[in-house]
C-alpha cells in the first residue's frame, strides 16, 4: 500500500514522514519518529496520556490520523521545556511530587500548559474539569491540581 | 539546572504520638525533588513500551472468543503463511508443567496454572484467555495471522458468579478438583479449591453474651488495578541461548524466575532489565507477555516486542476478586464487641489463588473480639485469574466488617470512632491469625481522626459523614543494596526494586542521612538482574522498609570503611575515629593525630581512596520475616443527590500511621492515591459481564476510574508510631490506604440517606433504586 508523505512542524522544527492512511499521529510520533515522551494508555481517547497540541488545540494523538498533521504545527512534551529551562508547570510538578509512576505526567503537563495559556488564573474547579480527560491512577489528583494552581501563580508572578 | 532539590523540612502535618524522638534527623522527613523526576516531566523517562531493537518483530496474543471451552485442536498452518509472520506458538511450544498448588503461608503458587494463564492448554477458561501468540514484521500482519488460526472448540457453559459456581449442577472448571484446607467437607469435584478457617474463643458463648447482634450479606464485583501503562516487554533471545528482557514489572527477579520456569530455560541465561513502570498496584507482579515473547523470539530468531492494548489489559490481566460475604457481629450494650462470625467467598478467577486468606486475616484483626470464626472460600469462575491489588483482599473484607461496625454504633447510639477506640487492638493483643501485635498506632490514628477539623465540619441536607478503619500487615521479604563512594565524595545507591512511586528518593534520603551529605550528592539507581543483588518485588509496602534497611546497613558499612581510611591517614586506631555529619572526626584525646584539622570530610577521604586501600563499596542484604502493620482511619463527607442518585465526595481525610515518613510528600501521595482508588471502587468501578462471560466494559470509557473532577482535595495526616524493626521506625505505607475507603464511603452514604448499601459499586442507578425501595 502506498504511503502518504506528510510535511509538518513538530515542536517548531520542520519534519516530514511517510505513514499509512490508518496510522495515528501517536503511532508515528512514537514508533517512526522516536518521540516516546508521548505515552499510549488506551488508543481510544479516554486516558489523555498521549495529549499533544495540534495547531493550538489540545488533542489525544491516538485519535488524530498521522496524515492530518500535514501542514499543521504539532507540539509534544519534548518541546515543552525551553532548552535547559523547565516551565513553571514542570517545575511545580517536581516541587509538589505531583507524580508517582510518571506515565501520565507528560500528558498532564501538555494539558496543563494549554489550560494556563487559555486561563492564567483557573479556580480549582476549572483546573479539575479541564484536566478531567487525563487519567492518573497513582496520585488521587490532589498534588497535580496543587502543582497546576501554583504554576499559574508563578506564571502570574504571584507568590505560590 | 533549575530542578534543584528543596530540602526544606516541612513535616508540619506529622504527629509523633510517642512524644519522644530517639534520633534527630537532618534529612529524613524532608521533601527533596525525586532524582528521576526531571526525566519524567520532560518525557525522557523510558517505560516498557519505549524500548525497541533493530529488526524487532511485533508480537500479539490470540485470545479466546469463549469463556469456557475445551480446545480439541489448533491448526496454525494458515497463520504461518501470512506474509511477514515469523513465528506462531501455542501451549505446545512450552514444556508442560502439571498443575500443583504449593502453599506459601496464606497464599501459594501453582506454576502449571501460571503457564496456562500465559497460553491455555487443555481448555480456555475465560473470554479473552490467550491460546496462541504470533510474531510478525508488523502488528497488522500478526493480528491477521491470529484470525486465521483454526481452533476446534467444545464450548462449555460458563460459570460467571459465586452462586453459579456453588450450584449443585455447576459446570466444573477443573475436573478432579477437590476442596483443600479446613472447614466443612465438600463432596466430589467442586469449584471450591480451598477453605481457610481462623477461629478463637467460644463463638456460641460469645453470641449468647451479646445484647445486640448485627449481620449482613455484602457483595463486591471484580475491579481492575487500572494502571495507566499497558503491559509491555521487549525480548531478545540470542544465538547463544541467552535471553535479554526489558519490561515494565514490579520485580525483575520475579520475571527472570518465572520466564525460566515457564519456558523451561536455565535461569542463568536470562537477564531482565526493569524499565520505568507506569503503575502496577500488584497487577505487574505476575508475568503475561514475557514467556510468550521469549518463545516467539527463539522461534523467529529476532527480537520480539509485545504490548497489550487497553482492552487486553482489562480482559486478560488483573483484576481482584469479586466476593459474597456474610458477617455477623455481637456486642454488649456497653459497646464491647464479644463475637464475630464471617464467611467470605471470593472469586479466584479461573485458577485458585484469590486473596481470601489475607481477607480473613485482616477483616476482624483491628478489634479485640475474643470469640470469632472466619471461614474463607476460594472459588473458581470463568473470569480472568486474579492478581494482587493493593492490600489484596483487605478492602473487600473490611467493607463488610466496617459497615456492620457502623450499624452497631448507630444501634448503640455511640460515636463510631469511640466505639472503635473501645474495641481497638493495641500492643500485645493477638491478631486473628495468631501473632501478637508489636507497637502499633491504631488508637493514636483513631484519636487523631477524631480531632481532625473534618470530623466537626457542618453537614447540610442530603450530606453525610462516614468513618472506617483498616490495616495491612506489610511485608519484609528479601532485599539487597550496594552503596559506593565516588571519587568526588558523592555516593551511588543501587537496588533491584523498580521505582513505582518515588522510592529512589527514599533510598537516597536514607543513604544521605547516614553519610551526612546532601541528598543531591547521592545518586540512586535501579539495576538489572545482572547488576544488583537479589530483590523481591516492589510490592507489599516493603521497599522503603526492607530495601531501605539494606541501604542503611550498606551505608553504615561504607562509613566503617571511611573511618578506617581516616584512621590510616591519621595513623591512629579505628576506635579513635567517629563519623559525624559527613566527616571523620578524631576522638579519644587525639594528641597523636597529625592532621591539624582533627577532621576529614567525605570528599577529602574520597580523594585519597586510591592511596588508602582502593575504592569504597559495600553491600548488604536483609530478609526480615515481619514488618510493622500500618493502621489507617478515613473520614469521608458525601452528598447524595436524591433525584439522580449521584454521590459527590465533598471532603476526604486519610489518617495513617507511617512509623516514620522518610519523604512525607510521597507518603501523602500513597495515602491520597489509595483513597482515590478506593473511592472509585466504592462508587463506580466494576467489571460488567454479558451472559457469555465477555467483559462488556473493557475500556476506560466504560470502566470509569475517578477523574480529577470527581474528587476533592484529599487531606492527609501522618501519624508516626515507630516500627522497632526498622532503624528509623519505618512501616510500609502503600497498601493500607485502600483498605478503609469502601466502607468509609458506604458509611457516609448511609448517614446521608439512611440506607445501608450492601453491594458495590454504589453507582447512581443502584442508589436511586435503593432510595426508591426505602421510601
Amino acid at each position: 500500500m502506498a504511503k502518504i508523505r506528510v510535511e509538518t512542524t513538530i515542536n517548531g522544527d520542520a519534519a516530514e514522514f511517510l505513514c499509512a492512511g490508518h496510522q495515528s499521529l501517536l503511532e508515528v510520533l512514537r514508533d517512526d519518529l522516536g518521540m516516546t515522551g508521548t505515552k499510549e494508555g488506551c488508543t481510544t481517547g479516554d486516558c489523555g496520556a498521549c495529549s499533544v497540541v495540534v495547531d493550538g488545540r489540545l488533542v489525544p494523538s491516538c485519535l488524530v490520523l498521522a496524515a492530518e498533521a500535514e501542514g499543521r504545527a504539532v507540539d509534544t512534551i519534548e518541546g515543552v521545556a525551553d532548552g535547559q529551562k523547565l516551565t513553571p508547570v514542570q517545575q511545580q510538578f517536581l516541587e509538589h511530587g505531583a507524580l508517582q509512576c510518571g506515565i501520565c505526567t507528560p500528558g498532564f503537563i501538555v494539558a496543563a500548559e494549554k489550560l494556563l495559556e487559555k486561563n492564567p488564573d483557573p479556580t480549582e474547579e476549572e483546573a479539575r474539569y479541564y484536566l478531567a480527560g487525563n487519567l492518573c491512577r497513582c496520585t488521587g489528583y490532589d498534588k497535580i491540581i496543587k502543582a497546576v494552581l501554583d504554576a499559574a501563580a508563578v506564571m502570574r508572578e504571584e507568590p505560590a | 539546572m533549575s530542578a534543584a532539590p528543596d530540602n526544606t523540612t516541612d513535616t508540619t502535618d506529622t504527629t509523633d504520638t510517642t512524644g519522644k524522638s530517639e534520633r534527630k534527623f537532618k534529612q529524613i522527613g524532608s521533601r527533596p525533588i525525586r532524582h528521576d523526576g526531571l526525566d519524567k516531566v520532560t518525557g525522557r523517562a523510558r517505560f516498557g513500551a519505549d524500548y525497541t531493537l533493530p529488526g524487532a518483530l511485533q508480537g500479539v496474543f490470540v485470545r479466546s472468543p469463549h469463556a469456557h471451552a475445551k480446545i480439541l485442536s489448533i491448526d496454525t498452518s494458515k497463520a504461518e503463511k501470512v506474509p511477514g509472520v515469523k513465528a506462531v506458538i501455542t501451549a505446545e511450544d512450552l514444556p508442560e508443567l502439571p498443575m500443583t498448588w504449593v502453599s506459601q503461608g496464606p497464599a501459594g503458587v501453582d506454576v502449571g496454572a501460571n503457564q496456562r494463564v500465559i497460553l491455555a492448554r487443555e481448555k480456555v477458561l475465560y473470554h479473552g484467555h490467550a491460546f496462541a501468540a504470533v510474531a510478525a514484521t508488523t502488528r497488522e500482519a500478526a493480528i491477521e495471522a491470529g484470525e486465521l488460526i483454526d481452533v476446534e472448540w467444545e464450548v462449555l457453559p460458563p460459570v460467571l458468579s459465586i452462586g453459579a459456581a456453588l450450584a449443585d449442577d455447576a459446570p466444573i472448571l477443573h475436573e478432579g478438583q477437590m476442596t483443600e484446607g479446613a472447614g466443612p467437607p465438600v463432596e466430589g469435584d467442586t469449584n471450591i479449591t480451598n477453605q481457610i478457617v481462623f477461629e478463637g474463643g467460644d463463638l456460641d458463648a460469645g453470641f449468647s453474651e451479646a445484647d445486640i447482634v448485627v449481620e449482613g450479606v455484602f457483595e463486591t464485583e471484580m475491579v481492575h488495578q487500572g494502571y495507566i501503562e499497558p503491559h509491555a516487554c521487549l525480548v531478545n533471545a540470542r544465538e547463544d541461548d541467552t535471553v535479554e528482557i526489558w519490561c515494565a514489572t514490579q520485580g525483575a527477579f520475579g520475571v527472570k524466575g518465572e520466564v525460566a520456569t515457564l519456558t523451561g530455560s536455565d535461569p542463568q541465561t536470562i537477564k531482565v532489565t526493569p524499565t520505568e513502570i507506569g503503575g502496577g498496584f500488584g497487577g505487574k507482579i505476575p508475568v503475561y507477555l514475557e514467556p510468550a515473547a521469549t518463545i516467539l523470539s527463539r522461534k523467529a530468531g529476532r527480537p520480539v516486542k509485545m504490548t497489550m492494548t487497553r482492552e487486553e489489559v482489562f480482559r486478560g490481566t488483573g483484576p481482584t476478586s469479586g466476593s459474597k460475604m456474610w458477617v455477623k457481629l455481637g456486642a454488649k450494650s456497653d459497646g464491647t464487641i464479644v463475637a464475630a462470625d464471617c464467611r467470605l467467598d471470593f472469586e479466584a478467577g479461573c485458577f485458585r489463588g484469590s486473596p481470601v486468606g489475607a481477607a480473613c486475616m485482616t477483616t476482624l484483626s483491628p478489634y479485640k473480639i475474643p470469640n470469632f470464626r472466619l471461614l474463607g472460600r476460594d472459588i473458581v469462575v470463568n473470569k480472568p485469574r486474579v492478581a494482587a491489588y493493593r492490600a489484596p483482599g483487605a478492602p473487600i473484607g473490611s467493607f463488610a466488617a466496617e459497615s456492620l461496625i457502623d450499624d452497631l454504633a448507630k444501634k448503640l447510639g455511640r460515636d463510631p470512632i469511640d466505639l472503635r477506640l473501645q474495641n481497638a487492638v493495641e500492643e500485645g493483643d493477638r491478631a486473628k491469625y495468631g501473632p501478637a501485635f508489636g507497637p502499633i498506632g491504631f488508637k493514636q490514628v483513631l484519636e487523631a481522626a477524631k480531632a481532625h477539623p473534618q470530623y466537626k465540619a457542618e453537614l447540610r441536607e442530603n450530606q453525610g459523614r462516614g468513618v472506617a478503619a483498616g490495616f495491612w500487615f506489610n511485608a519484609g521479604m528479601q532485599s539487597s543494596a550496594t552503596v559506593s563512594v565516588s571519587q568526588d565524595g558523592s555516593a551511588v545507591v543501587r537496588t533491584g526494586n523498580p521505582d513505582i512511586g518515588g522510592s529512589r528518593a527514599s533510598m537516597a534520603l536514607m543513604c544521605a542521612e547516614e553519610l551526612g551529605i546532601d541528598v543531591i550528592r547521592v545518586r540512586p539507581m535501579v539495576g538489572d538482574t545482572d547488576s544488583v543483588g537479589y530483590c523481591d518485588v516492589t510490592g507489599g509496602s516493603r521497599v522503603t522498609y526492607a530495601t531501605g534497611m539494606a541501604v542503611i546497613d550498606a551505608t553504615r558499612q561504607v562509613i566503617d570503611h571511611l573511618r578506617a581510611r581516616a584512621a590510616t591517614i591519621w595513623n591512629v586506631e579505628l576506635d579513635s575515629v567517629e563519623w559525624q555529619d559527613g566527616n571523620a572526626v578524631a576522638v579519644n584525646g587525639s594528641s597523636d593525630i597529625s592532621s591539624d584539622k582533627g577532621s576529614l570530610s567525605l570528599e577529602e577521604i574520597a580523594k585519597k581512596m586510591g592511596a588508602t586501600g582502593g575504592p569504597i563499596v559495600a553491600s548488604a542484604s536483609v530478609s526480615p520475616p515481619a514488618a510493622g502493620p500500618a493502621f489507617g482511619v478515613h473520614l469521608c463527607d458525601v452528598e447524595v443527590d436524591p433525584e439522580t442518585g449521584v454521590t459527590r465526595v465533598l471532603r476526604y481525610t486519610v489518617v495513617q500511621d507511617a512509623g516514620k515518613a522518610i519523604h512525607p510528600t510521597f507518603v501523602e501521595g500513597q495515602y491520597q492515591g489509595g483513597a482515590a482508588q478506593g473511592i472509585g471502587w466504592a462508587l463506580n468501578e466494576a467489571y460488567l459481564w454479558d451472559e457469555e462471560g465477555k467483559v462488556e466494559n473493557a475500556s476506560f470509557l466504560d470502566y470509569r476510574v475517578p477523574v480529577a473532577s470527581d474528587l476533592p482535595m484529599i487531606d492527609t495526616m501522618i501519624v508516626e508510631v515507630p516500627n522497632p524493626l526498622h532503624p528509623y521506625g519505618v512501616r510500609g505505607v502503600g497498601e493500607t490506604p485502600i483498605v478503609p475507603p469502601l466502607a468509609t464511603v458506604a458509611n457516609a452514604m448511609c448517614a446521608a440517606t439512611g440506607v445501608r448499601f450492601h453491594a458495590l459499586p454504589m453507582s447512581p442507578p443502584v442508589v436511586l433504586e435503593a432510595l426508591e425501595n426505602a421510601d
